[in-house]
């Protein structure tokens, strides 16, 4: 106890500081990889997708982040056992934040495909083990979140393929695409703005205060959803034949109509993303703030302060800015064989499944999901060719990041606990 | 920024634009071929050995296409179609140029006349073979078509009915072929025995410009089909 009254403030400022440099570091990672598959296929430039993703991940963050919060900040840890000593859980949350920001920094460099938040994750539980015991740790919790892991990217790969048969069926394989896709382009940003809002609306505003009936949480969803598809509807009509592009490809024209419709899922990805992966930097963050200001609460009774919420957006849109820019460049040149119908499909699918888990409060891997719908598209025989040794490498960074995020954590939690304590 | 993002990773050069771009250079050697007689119906040995350098040329390019497209696709590589139907198309796609090589080839080192009656059948049967070449060039430029279609659907029909276009030309230049043959045994007595094997293979290496693309389009049908 007298510790947290001693050393409050500077706990607090750590807390802020690791929490920044986390989010700073999705920012600057994380974010270019949600935005790449709307670069990769020419739908907007990398400067729209540093705007779009800089309203869109804080909205997300503000509007929906608070589930996935809530899990990383109370869900993993069982504290019941460490109400007399409260420091142990600051310690260890700074401790995690560190270590996963640390491995993030070391992988990102070397070039290491690690998630966010996977280091968390095995962060958390590592220093959760070290310090307070391996009973502390809310299993169950962590075998949903493991399953989700898995079951994610292929819920992402599924909805995809789904997707690109339908547009298929409905638009290119039919006597006039270029109509049809006129036709249905704006049915489909409508799914867009739905989808999202109606995961993000269904009980899941209370932080705002705001509580919608599931009907009326569906007529909003419907109302917006429509808002959307009418944007989309005149973005769509803007789009022009071109005879002398479709005699070299028949279907450039159909192309062009979507992508105006990627602007909308490119929105949803950075929306999905940012209700996700900002709780990586700041669930940690909001744990130290909640103990330390209420005097030694373990039990983190307070709501998750907004002004935490802010600075998770903050360091998002810094990240991008300083470093994420050069990413995305990177990425969209790298995946420029992804059409826009086809980027169209597995972007729609990975924010719908972000959302999803966020909603769920489960934090999963937006680049996993979006690497699972991109291969589901070529399930549908959608791509020229997918190297599918990038799940190996995936499933080779699970393996490793869980025990490196979990070991640092531990040599944080006694080195912060040998200095403050 | 290492290339190690698994998104980026995920992505590699899709192998139609490169078996189009193999194709068009095979079917450059092809439509050589019909200069190439006419330089030597004319006895323009120059002219011929001007001919022979373009086709080796570009013939050459397609084989460097070809290497780089092989080496390219690794086992672990998820494509819409079946990774050994697709190195055969290519690999029938590559005996066009080939064959155009062989001809040019022989025409250079061994000077030939063309008989008078023969002239006129010749022009006949290079102009049909290079037609089935053509066709089937056209054919692999669906390639792309087929792709955003999932290999399947109105497009998978539309490139069936070219094939089995295809498939006619071919008869026809079998035909050909054929009439021609039998204008040589009749020239047989009156020409130099050697220039008579010579001729015969000649013929046959020029029918099978049309008897490669018969196949790429029939392999391309196995690679629709999966």
């Amino acid at each position: 106890m007298e510790t947290l009254a001693e050393h409050g403030t500077i706990l607090i400022i750590l807390a802020v500081v690791f929490g920044l440099y986390m989010t700073w570091g999705i920012g600057a990672n994380d974010v270019a990889n949600a935005m790449g598959t709307s670069v990769g296929s020419g739908a907007i430039t990398v400067k729209q997708a540093i705007i779009i993703a800089a309203i869109f991940e804080f909205a997300g963050a503000f509007l929906a982040g608070g589930h996935v919060t809530k899990t990383i900040r109370k869900g993993i840890i069982d504290p019941s056992s460490i109400v007399d000593a409260p420091e142990i859980l600051v310690f260890g949350m700074l401790a995690a934040l560190l270590a996963a920001a640390v491995w993030l920094m070391v992988a990102s460099h070397k070039g290491w495909p690690v998630s966010t938040t996977h280091s968390i994750v095995g962060a958390v539980v590592g220093f959760a083990v070290a310090g307070i015991g391996v009973d502390a740790v809310n299993w169950g919790k962590i075998g949903q979140i493991v399953a989700s892991w898995a079951v994610s990217p292929l819920l992402g790969g599924t909805i995809a393929f789904m997707l690109m048969i339908s547009i298929r069926r409905l638009i290119l394989n039919t006597d006039d695409p270029f109509q049809n896709a006129k036709k249905w382009g704006p049915v489909y940003v409508f799914m867009v703005g739905f989808i999202i809002s109606l995961v993000t609306i269904f009980k899941g505003l209370k932080h705002l205060n705001i509580e919608l009936s599931a009907g009326m949480s569906f007529v909003v969803a419907a109302i917006i959803g429509l808002g959307i598809a009418a944007a989309g509807w005149v973005l769509i009509n803007k789009v022009k034949m071109d005879p002398e592009a479709d005699r070299d490809f028949h279907f450039a024209s159909v192309e062009k109509v979507f992508t105006p419709m990627m602007i909308f899922t490119a929105c949803a990805m950075a929306f999905a993303h940012g209700s996700n992966d900002v709780a990586n930097g700041i669930g940690p963050m909001a744990a130290v703030v909640s103990i330390v200001q209420s005097g030694g609460m373990v039990a983190q009774q307070s709501a998750l302060p907004i002004w935490i919420l802010v600075l998770g957006g903050i360091g998002i849109v810094v990240g991008l800015a300083t470093m994420g820019y050069k990413v995305m460049q990177t990425i969209g040149t790298q995946i420029t064989e992804l059409t826009p119908s086809r980027g169209f499909c597995a972007t729609l699918a990975a924010a719908a499944t972000v959302v999803m888990a966020s909603r769920t409060g489960l934090p999963v891997s937006t680049t996993h999901i979006a690497v699972g719908a991109v291969i589901g598209v070529g399930l549908a025989r959608g791509i020229g060719a997918i190297d599918l040794r990038v799940i190996g490498g995936i499933v080779v960074s699970w393996v490793v990041t869980l025990p490196v995020g979990a070991f640092l954590s531990m040599l944080f939690f006694f080195m912060l606990k040998g200095i403050f304590g | 920024m290492p290339t190690t993002n698994p998104l980026a990773a995920l992505f590699k050069r899709s192998p139609f634009k490169a078996m189009q771009e193999h194709m068009r250079c095979a079917v450059e050697c092809a439509r050589l071929v019909d200069p190439l007689f006419e330089a030597l119906i004319a006895g323009n040995q120059v002219e011929v050995e001007a001919i022979k350098e373009k086709i080796y040329e570009a013939e050459d390019r397609a084989d460097r296409i070809k290497n780089k497209l092989r080496i390219n696709l690794p086992r672990s590589l998820f494509m819409p179609v079946d990774r050994r139907d697709l190195l055969e198309v290519l690999q029938m796609q590559d005996s066009i140029a080939d064959t155009a090589q062989d001809i040019a080839g022989l025409l250079v080192e061994r000077p030939m006349e063309v008989p008078e009656s023969m002239k006129a059948p010749l022009r006949l049967l290079t102009a049909r073979c290079i037609d089935a070449c053509e066709q089937s060039a056209k054919v692999i430029e669906e390639l792309d078509e087929l792709l955003e279609m999932g290999f399947r659907g109105r497009e998978a029909t539309q490139v069936e009915a070219m094939v089995e276009e295809l498939g006619q030309i071919e008869d026809e230049a079998d035909e050909l072929e054929l009439q021609l043959t039998r204008i040589l045994f009749q020239l047989e007595d009156e020409i130099n025995p050697v220039s008579v094997m010579m001729w015969y293979r000649l013929i046959e290496w020029t029918g099978d410009l049309a008897d490669y693309s018969k196949k790429v389009g029939n392999r391309l049908r196995l690679l629709i089909a999966r």
